[in-house]
C-alpha cells in the first residue's frame, strides 16, 4: 500500500480540525504516517494513533522554528526517504506551502497547492483563476506533494487505532546553512472566535464599517462565526492584516459569507466567491458585490445588522 | 557609503483580472490574451527601486534588473518596469517554455539568474507574494531552494543595513523578524510600500533602456527540462464554474435585519 506522510508542524496541546482532515484524507490514499516538529503532547499523541498512523517521526533537531523553511524541508525530505512514502500532505498556509515547494525541489516531486479533494488514484482537485474554474491535476513524478485546504473533508478516527513509536529523523547539518533566521516572534492575541480559514460562518466588515466593528462582532458572536475584513478596513488598522480576505489576503469558502460595508471589488471577490451562501449588506444598490449575493439588502449596516443579531437571539432563545 | 547593489526583480505578465480570465489549450494553460504587469509584482519593483535610490541609485552604480520569463507579449511587463525606473530589463522567451508550472519554471528562472550573475552575482533577488493568475505562491521558495539561498518570503517591511536584511512577516497567529546575510531570494507583499506610477520623464527615459532577451540555449537549459515536458505536474481537467448569480436583493423599510435571519433560517444555516 502507499505510504503517505502528513506533515504537522508543531502539533500544539491538541491536534487543529486542518491536521485531522489530511490524516483522514492520507488514509484514504494508504498507510499513513506522519512526520511533526516541535513537542508532541499526549493528546495530540492520542490523536495519532486514533487516526491510524502507522509511523511518527520526530526530527533530531529543536531548532526548526528558528529558521524560515529551509531545515524543516529538509527534515521532512530526509522522512520522505526514509519512510518510502510517496505521497506527502502539508497545510495550505504560506508557511506550508512554501516547505512543500523546497521539498518539491529536494525530491524532485510535483507539487500542487490550494487541493480540496484528492482521489484514491492521487487525482487531487482545486480551483484556480480566483474560483472560475475548478479543475483536477495530477503530479507527474514518483512522490507527490500536495497542499491542501481547511475545510475539504470531515474528519474520521480510524476503525483501528494504533499505538506509533516516534523514530528521530537526523536532520542534516547543512539543513540550517542557507536559511534565514527568526530573530524575534510575537504572538498574536487569540480572538475567542474560529479560525477564519475553517469557520462555517465569516462576517466580513469594509470601509462602511466606518472604524466600528462592534455591530459584526455582536453577529459574528450571535452566529459562532470568525471576523474577516476587506482590505480597506484592514489598512485602515480597524482591525488586524490577518483579518484581511482577498487575492492578498485568506481564501475562505465558509457555508456563509455575510458582507457588509464592502464594495465587493474584484480582489475581494478573489478570497470569498467560492463560499456556498453569500449574504450582502450595502447602502449602495450599484456595488457590485450584489452582482454575487445570493441574499442583499439594500440598507445601512448599523440599522442591519442589530437587528439581525436581535433576531437570532430571540430565536435561539 | 553603502555598497551598491545588484537587483533582479522578477515581474510577470499575468492576465487582467478585471476581464474574465481563461484556461485554454491541451495543457489548460492561462490565456494571455488581454495581459499585464502582475499588480503585485509592482511592490517588488518599488521595494527594490527603493533599496537602490537610498544608495545612490544607477549614477552610484545600483542595478535594478526587470527579468519576466513568457512569450512575446511579456515583453511589455518589462517595458513597463522600465517605465517605472528599472535600469535594464531581460525578457527570457522560448517556445519550449509554454505550459511550465512552477517547478519548470523556477528551473528556468534559475538558470537566467545564474546567467545574469556571471560577471557579479545578484545580491537580491525580489518578487512579489504571488502572480494573480497561478496563485501558488510557489516560485520564490522554490528559486531559493535551487539557487541554495536563503529566502525571505512575505516581508511586509524590508531593511538592509551593511549586507545584514532585516524583514517583517506577519504570520496567522504570531508576527515574525526575519533576518538573513545577501544574497537572498526575497518576496514582498503589498504592505510594503505604496507603488510608484510610470511619469513622462520615465517613460521618455525607458525608451533608451536596453532589453535583452535570452533564449533557453542562451541560459544553457535544455528544452525537454521546461515546458510541460519538464513539468512536475499535468492540469487533466478543467472547467468553467458556473459564475455567481445574483439573488434576492430586498431594500431595507426597516425590517430587512429580521427578513435577512429569515432568509438564513430557511438556508439551515442558523
Ligand atoms: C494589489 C491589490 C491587492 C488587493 N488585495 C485586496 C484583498 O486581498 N482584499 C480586499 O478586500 N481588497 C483588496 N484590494 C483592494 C480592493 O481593490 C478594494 O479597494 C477594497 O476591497 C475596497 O474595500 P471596501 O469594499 O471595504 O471599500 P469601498 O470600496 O470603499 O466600499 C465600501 C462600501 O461600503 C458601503 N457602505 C458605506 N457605509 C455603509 C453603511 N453604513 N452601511 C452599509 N454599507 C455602507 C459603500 O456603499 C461601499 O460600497 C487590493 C487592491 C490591490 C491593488
Amino acid at each position: 500500500m502507499a505510504k503517505v506522510l502528513v506533515f504537522i508542524d508543531n502539533p500544539g496541546q491538541a491536534l487543529k480540525k486542518s491536521s485531522l482532515e489530511l490524516l483522514t484524507i492520507a488514509r484514504s490514499l494508504g498507510e499513513p504516517a506522519v512526520a511533526f516538529n516541535g513537542e508532541l503532547h499526549d493528546d495530540a499523541a492520542a490523536a495519532l494513533a486514533a487516526y491510524g498512523v502507522q509511523a511518527l517521526y520526530r526530527p533530531s533537531a529543536a531548532d526548526l522554528d528558528d529558521y524560515l523553511v529551509g531545515p524543516k524541508a529538509s527534515y521532512l525530505a530526509a522522512a520522505v526517504q526514509t519512510s518510502g512514502a510517496t505521497v506527502v500532505l502539508t497545510e495550505n498556509s504560506a508557511e506550508g506551502k512554501e516547505i512543500a515547494a523546497r521539498l518539491s525541489i529536494k525530491l524532485g516531486a510535483g507539487v500542487i497547492t490550494d487541493v480540496v479533494a484528492v482521489d484514491p488514484d492521487g487525482t487531487a482537485h482545486k480551483s484556480v483563476l480566483a474560483g472560475s474554474y475548478t479543475t483536477t491535476a495530477r503530479a507527474t513524478t514518483p512522490v507527490a506533494v500536495l497542499t491542501v485546504k481547511p475545510n475539504s473533508i470531515t474528519p474520521e478516527p480510524a476503525v483501528t487505532g494504533t499505538a506509533p513509536e516516534a523514530v528521530t529523523i537526523e536532520v542534516p547539518e547543512t539543513a540550517t546553512a542557507a536559511s534565514a533566521r527568526v530573530t524575534a516572534r510575537s504572538e498574536k492575541p487569540e480572538s475567542g472566535r474560529p479560525d477564519l480559514t475553517e469557520a462555517r460562518i465569516v462576517v466580513a466588515g469594509g470601509r462602511g464599517v466606518d472604524g466600528d466593528f462592534g455591530p459584526l462582532e455582536a453577529l459574528a458572536d450571535a452566529l459562532g462565526a470568525a471576523i474577516g475584513a476587506s482590505r480597506a478596513a484592514t489598512d485602515a488598522g480597524w482591525i488586524g492584516h490577518d483579518a484581511q480576505i482577498g487575492q492578498t489576503g485568506k481564501t475562505v469558502s465558509p457555508q456563509l459569507y455575510i458582507s457588509a460595508g464592502i464594495s465587493g471589488a474584484i480582489q475581494q471577490k478573489a478570497g470569498m466567491q467560492t463560499a456556498k451562501v453569500i449574504v450582502a449588506v450595502n447602502k449602495d444598490a450599484e456595488s457590485p458585490v450584489f452582482e454575487i449575493a445570493d441574499f442583499g439588502v439594500v440598507g445601512d449596516l448599523f440599522q442591519v445588522l442589530p437587528q439581525a443579531t436581535a433576531e437570532i437571539k430571540k430565536r435561539k432563545g | 557609503m553603502e555598497e551598491s547593489l545588484k537587483i533582479i526583480v522578477l515581474v510577470k505578465h499575468v492576465p487582467d483580472a478585471q476581464f474574465d480570465r481563461h484556461l485554454a489549450g491541451e495543457a489548460n494553460t492561462v490565456d494571455r490574451s488581454e495581459s499585464i504587469l502582475s499588480e503585485l509584482d509592482e511592490y517588488a519593483l518599488e521595494a527594490a527601486l527603493q533599496l537602490s535610490e537610498a544608495r545612490g541609485g544607477e549614477a552610484a552604480g545600483n542595478k535594478v534588473i526587470a527579468l519576466s520569463m513568457g512569450p512575446a507579449g511579456a515583453v511589455n511587463a518589462v517595458k513597463k518596469s522600465l517605465q517605472i525606473g528599472a535600469s535594464e530589463g531581460v525578457h527570457l522567451s522560448d517556445e519550449a517554455l509554454a505550459g511550465s508550472d512552477a517547478a519548470a519554471t523556477s528551473l528556468a528562472l534559475a538558470a537566467a539568474i545564474r546567467h545574469l550573475g556571471a560577471d557579479a552575482p545578484a545580491d537580491l533577488i525580489l518578487t512579489g507574494m504571488a502572480s494573480t493568475d497561478g496563485e501558488t505562491s510557489l516560485v520564490p521558495a522554490q528559486l531559493a531552494e535551487r539557487l541554495g539561498l536563503p529566502q525571505v518570503t512575505f516581508a511586509a517591511s524590508l531593511e538592509l543595513d551593511a549586507g545584514k536584511l532585516t524583514a517583517r512577516r506577519d504570520g496567522d497567529t504570531h508576527a515574525d523578524t526575519i533576518e538573513t546575510e545577501l544574497p537572498a531570494v526575497v518576496s514582498v507583499t503589498d504592505q510594503i510600500n505604496d507603488p510608484r506610477y510610470p511619469n513622462f520623464k520615465g517613460i521618455m527615459a525607458a525608451k533608451k533602456k536596453t532589453i535583452t532577451t535570452l533564449s533557453l540555449a542562451d541560459i544553457g537549459v535544455d528544452p525537454a527540462q521546461v515546458g510541460k515536458a519538464g513539468s512536475w505536474t499535468a492540469v487533466e481537467t478543467a472547467e468553467v464554474r458556473p459564475p455567481r448569480t445574483a439573488g434576492t436583493i430586498i431594500t431595507d423599510e426597516g425590517d430587512a435585519g429580521i427578513q435577512l435571519v429569515e432568509f438564513l433560517a430557511a438556508q439551515k444555516l442558523l
